[in-house]
């Protein structure tokens, strides 16, 4: 079984891999683990995981500057069906558009746009740091308890306009989408490679996750 | 609730862990990876690493020792030190370093705050600021590791490079680093309550009370310690009871 992680550039791609690594080599049933951005080798994924750091337009730009990267992700999360992991901005690429910077398309894999986070004046922004978590039940949030705490680092949120898209919230003070889920699409704001012990559980559980 | 952080910083010169008071009369305290695994493990939320190796032909051993820690610690990991061009803070992401924060090349060419902000993101790019005090709420920024004195205010500064897209303020104390007196909340709370941008509270930590001053009269985001913690004076789960106890929201 392969999984591949996506390299198009971002920043966290190392720490992401590593997490991924530290994981994988405890499992009974390990992966193999490919960084690429080689479409041949993405339509052989098992599962997908995207990274992302920085601005929506930055990470979709490199994207599609890689021949063939867009396509094959897209054969194979929406097409096949294989399950998918967005990670910070890694996750908010599959809304329909994004408000950072101008409008800027997104891959609409999940209908909502990303927006800036609303916050009264005395709250800084980069919302940055740990921060709780409660979430819906779902294998992916398995032995994690309500209000644990997870990394963030952003500016903007993935407003999901069907609240059945988004699985797990934060408060700053108002409530941020904090993961979301759609079939076999699952993406964080947070980041579990960061995240420690609960981020590490967050990993493990996408391993083991078989999306029906 | 979005925690208060607590960030043990760890002085690194050619890889070995040193930490200085008032920056010089370096003591050796250890492994960096070796420390950062322990403070990983204890709870802390992020680690700083603060390169203060003079000789860029010795930075290679901080390349490793970042790749080694990154390796080991899921926690982020802000890397600093000698920071000069984009290049220095691509590199130091490639090994691993989650943040970079530049200190004496952003005084010197403010644009490569805003380029380096647009390139990485603002949440990798974590300016240091070394402020000493310059007369009633005014302070001086200082550059070289504080060697370098220059007649920039401290707080237009730092609105000016928040603007510019700076992620996060590293706000040391100058006149409290290494007196273990306490935070300079004025400093603090005067930079914090004119930036929309976190603020790491730095310098002359020196007991628990310390910390919850500087949450709740600096303002500060974040909490950063040295030589508290590495000669085991407190640990990292001590703050973290003491402020929880003083009702301030930590990651337990």
């Amino acid at each position: 079984m392969k999984l591949v992680i996506i390299n198009y550039g971002s920043g966290n791609l190392h720490s992401v891999h590593k997490a991924f690594e530290a994981v994988n080599n405890n499992s009974e049933n390990p992966y193999e683990i490919i960084v690429t951005n080689t479409p041949s080798e993405i339509l052989n994924a098992d599962k997908l995981v995207l990274p992302g750091v920085g601005a929506f337009q930055d990470c979709k730009n490199a994207i599609h500057k890689i021949d063939g990267l867009f396509e094959s992700l897209e054969q194979v999360v929406i097409g096949e069906k294989k399950a998918f992991m967005g990670i910070c901005v890694g996750m908010q690429l599959l809304a329909e558009k994004s408000l950072e910077f101008g409008e800027c398309e997104g891959f609409g894999w999940i209908p909502g746009e990303v927006i800036k986070i609303d916050t009264p004046a005395d709250y800084k922004i980069p919302h940055m740091g740990w921060n709780e978590v409660t979430f819906r039940n779902h294998e992916l949030l398995n032995n994690i308890s309500q209000n644990s705490d997870f990394y963030f680092v952003h500016s903007f949120y993935f407003r999901t306009h069907k609240n059945e898209n988004c699985i797990a919230t934060t408060k700053y003070p108002n409530p941020i989408t904090a993961a979301v889920l759609k079939e076999n699409i699952f993406g964080t704001q947070f980041h579990p490679e960061k995240s420690h012990n609960n981020g590490k559980q967050i990993i493990t559980n996408f391993l083991e996750w078989e999306p029906s | 609730m979005l925690k208060k952080r607590i960030i043990p910083c760890l002085d690194v010169d050619q890889g070995r862990v040193v930490k200085g008071v008032n920056f010089v009369d370096l003591i050796d305290a250890g492994d960096p990876v070796e420390q950062a695994k322990i403070y990983n493990s204890e709870g802390a939320d992020e680690l700083c690493f603060l390169d203060i190796t003079a000789s860029s032909d010795d930075r290679e051993t901080l390349f490793e020792v970042v790749k080694k820690t990154a390796e080991n610690c899921f926690i982020p990991l802000t890397v600093g030190g000698g920071v000069r061009t984009i290049d220095d803070i691509s590199r130091l992401l490639h090994h691993g370093a989650d943040k970079v924060s530049i200190n004496t090349a952003a005084v010197e060419n403010i644009d490569m705050v805003a380029e380096a902000a647009k390139k990485y993101g603002s949440s990798t790019i974590v300016i240091a600021v070394d402020a000493k005090k310059n007369g009633d709420k005014s302070w001086n920024i200082f550059t070289h590791g504080g060697r370098k004195s220059t007649d920039i205010d401290a707080l237009e500064y730092c609105i000016e490079v928040a603007n510019l897209g700076a992620g996060e303020i590293l706000l040391t104390s100058m006149d409290r680093d290494g007196t273990k007196i306490g935070f300079d909340t004025e400093l603090l709370s005067t930079v914090s309550s004119a930036v929309d941008i976190p603020v790491i509270a730095s310098g002359g930590v020196g007991n628990l009370e310390h910390f919850v001053e500087g949450v709740l009269k600096g303002g500060a985001s974040a909490l950063l310690a040295a030589s508290i913690f590495h000669f085991g004076e407190y640990s990292i789960k001590d703050v973290k009871t003491y402020l929880a106890e003083r009702n301030i929201a930590v990651r337990i």
